[in-house]
């Protein structure tokens, strides 16, 4: 990827030599792996429905695997975008949905009960990852609690403001470009 | 060197690369010996700005010293010589740059070829920008190569500490000239939306302009707290009402001048419901830019006022009401800066004691650390409103 970036620059300009240490905290990056995941399995559940009850011995809920295939793309997205703690919680609340309706085939009689089973406890498991993902990146990327800096001394005038108003109003004429006012 | 360097979305690094050489006989090289990370890097930190490539070097705000010349710069630039870089690079003799428009040279963009389509026609080159402005390397580094070097400079005195000259680059003018596309009057009121560091030197440059009241909108206190320190009234848009107090302000008639010192990254939130179907459109690639601040300045503004929006936009926005502005006659101006337009009226001005622009820095960092304070900055944490790396 380096040496690809450097062959579009111009003999003068400056090549990558060494990379160092990147903006992104292993939260973000975290959240990157989760919301390609959450594409991934998304569009699996999109194109692959059939296969997925099947697995599950839950036939019938195609329509709704296919419902939860668009949401996890959803989430993917978010969670890839700047606003990525947004997509991080509604990943955990897709989690929850998940687990509710794998309990489902649980009850009665289930020739696939035990891939039922792994499944819950994958889902499980990344949902403590997703909170703990969530959290994270929420504590990165939070305003402290501490009280926001007064900065009412810095008038950035040295004689004060009662003194700058109007000062450069004589010394300065508008250009005839940026004219706004017509003559009274 | 070491240098910032753009990998991808909110993914920048302080990378070594190698050292910038001279190209063109108007080049001149640059030892950095102060920088600064802009509102407008935060849209490249995004990625909402096109055409950025891994491996760019970002930063548009520079100074240093001049280490190396080209040799066609005509005397007008030596080693030695301590000048400030302004963002927009420029040539100095194209028939904009001869009527002051140095945003639109018609010579310094090498991308000419990929603006022109993406543009219509071609703007000028800019330093740590996108390649629509000929992806120039930036001056977030040690060393800084300048294209037309013998124009695109502003010499500077010795004796003045950078951090009050730094501005000169970028945000000093550019909030001047947000303030003076307003042709401000002794009657008028101006209003500011966005209290960061543009937003700053709109309300310092307004004042000085002679407005009536300046009236300063954002929504975290420290910035408002600068905003008032500068003299300007200041409305938080999360506990009030902007249009009901800007009305308030001006016996119900709106504001005659509305700067728009936000540009495309508007705060989204539920109080503003626009704000959220902007985001779900921008993250849909359905439009480019949140406008809300666009729309609620038309709202507010007095018919036959003026629109000034230094704020940057990169592309297509949706429910602009054109109509709303239409009707009332508005006036809009904008643009990236013509720096040098204005870099000598104000270097006297600081000269003079009139203003001092060091006002807003609140963070002086190692370039090392800059990484790390550009997420600082985006996060709005630490109360950081401006940040100077010193490489
Ligand atoms: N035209 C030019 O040449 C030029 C030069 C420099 C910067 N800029 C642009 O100016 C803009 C501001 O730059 P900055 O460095 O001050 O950035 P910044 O991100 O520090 O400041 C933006 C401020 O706007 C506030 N804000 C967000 N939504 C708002 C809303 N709805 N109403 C009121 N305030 C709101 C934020 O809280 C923040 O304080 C950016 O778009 C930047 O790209 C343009
Ligand atoms: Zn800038
Ligand atoms: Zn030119």
């Amino acid at each position: 990827m380096t040496s690809l970036s450097n062959l579009v620059r111009s003999k003068g300009d400056p090549k990558i030599i060494r990379s160092g240490p990147s903006s992104l905290p292993a939260s973000d990056r975290m959240a990157r792996n989760l919301g390609w995941f959450s594409i991934a399995l998304g569009v699996t559940e999109l194109v692959a429905a059939a296969s997925i009850t099947r697995a599950l011995g839950m036939p019938g809920r195609e329509g709704l695997v296919r419902s939860f295939g668009l949401r996890e793309i959803a989430s993917g997205f978010l969670s890839l975008s700047v606003d990525k703690k947004a997509g991080l919680w509604s990943r955990v609340a897709g989690d929850l949905l998940d687990l509710a309706v794998l309990r489902e085939g649980l009850r009665g009689f289930n020739p696939r009960r035990s891939t039922v089973s792994t499944a819950i406890i994958m889902v499980a498991g990344i949902t403590v990852i997703d909170i703990l993902t969530a959290k994270a990146a929420g504590a990165v990327h939070a305003r402290s609690d501490l009280k926001p800096a007064d900065y009412g001394r810095r008038t950035g005038f040295p004689s004060g403001v009662t003194a700058a108003r109007g000062r450069a109003a004589e010394s300065f004429t508008t250009p005839r470009d940026m004219r706004a006012e017509l003559p009274r | 060197m070491r240098a910032l360097v753009w990998h991808g979305k909110e993914d920048i690094r302080c990378d070594t690369v190698s050292d910038p050489e001279i190209e063109d006989p108007r080049d001149a090289i640059i030892k950095v010996t102060s920088c600064a990370i802009c509102g407008s890097d935060l849209h490249l930190f995004h990625n909402l700005v096109p055409a950025m490539m891994p491996g760019d070097i970002m930063g548009h705000e520079a100074m240093g010293e001049v280490v190396e010349t080209g040799s066609g710069l005509n005397g007008k630039l030596k080693k030695g010589d301590r000048v400030v870089v302004p963002f927009t690079i420029f040539c100095g003799e194209c028939e904009q740059c001869r009527r002051g428009n140095y945003s639109v040279c018609e010579k310094s963009n090498r991308r000419k070829d990929l603006a022109d389509k993406v543009f219509g026609h071609a703007t000028a080159g800019l330093f740590g920008y996108t390649h629509l402005t000929g992806g120039y390397p930036g001056g977030q580094a040690e060393y800084l190569r300048v294209p037309f070097a013998d124009a695109t400079h502003i010499k500077v005195p010795e004796g003045i500490s950078d951090e009050k000259l730094l501005f000169l680059s970028d945000i000093f003018p550019t909030g001047w000239q947000a303030a003076v596309q307003c042709d401000i009057q002794p009657t008028d009121t101006v209003a500011i939306w966005g209290c960061g560091p543009v937003g700053q030197m709109a309300i310092r440059s307004a004042i000085l302009l002679g407005a009536r009241q300046v009236v300063a909108i954002d929504c975290l206190p420290e910035r408002l707290s600068m905003a008032q320190a500068g003299g300007a009234i200041t409305i938080d848009f999360k506990t009030e009402s902007v249009i009901e107090r800007l009305d308030e302000l001006t016996g119900g008639k709106g504001p005659e001048k509305c700067i728009d010192a936000v540009g495309m990254e508007s705060h989204v939130s539920m109080a503003q419901p626009d704000t959220i179907m902007d985001r779900a459109m921008q993250m849909m690639m359905m439009e480019n830019d949140r406008p809300h601040v666009l729309r609620e300045m038309i709202y507010v503004c007095r018919p036959a006022g003026v629109i000034s929006i230094p704020g940057v936009y990169s592309g297509l926005v949706d429910k602009l009401p054109i109509g709303m502005a239409m009707n009332k006659g508005l006036t809009f101006r904008m643009g990236q800066t013509h720096v040098n337009r204005w870099t000598d009226d104000l270097l006297r001005r600081i000269e003079e004691g009139q203003i001092d622009p060091s006002f807003v820095i609140t963070h002086t960092v190692r370039l090392e650390d800059g990484p790390e304070m550009y997420r600082v900055f985006r996060d709005k944490q630490d109360s950081c409103i401006k940040v100077v790396l010193k490489p």
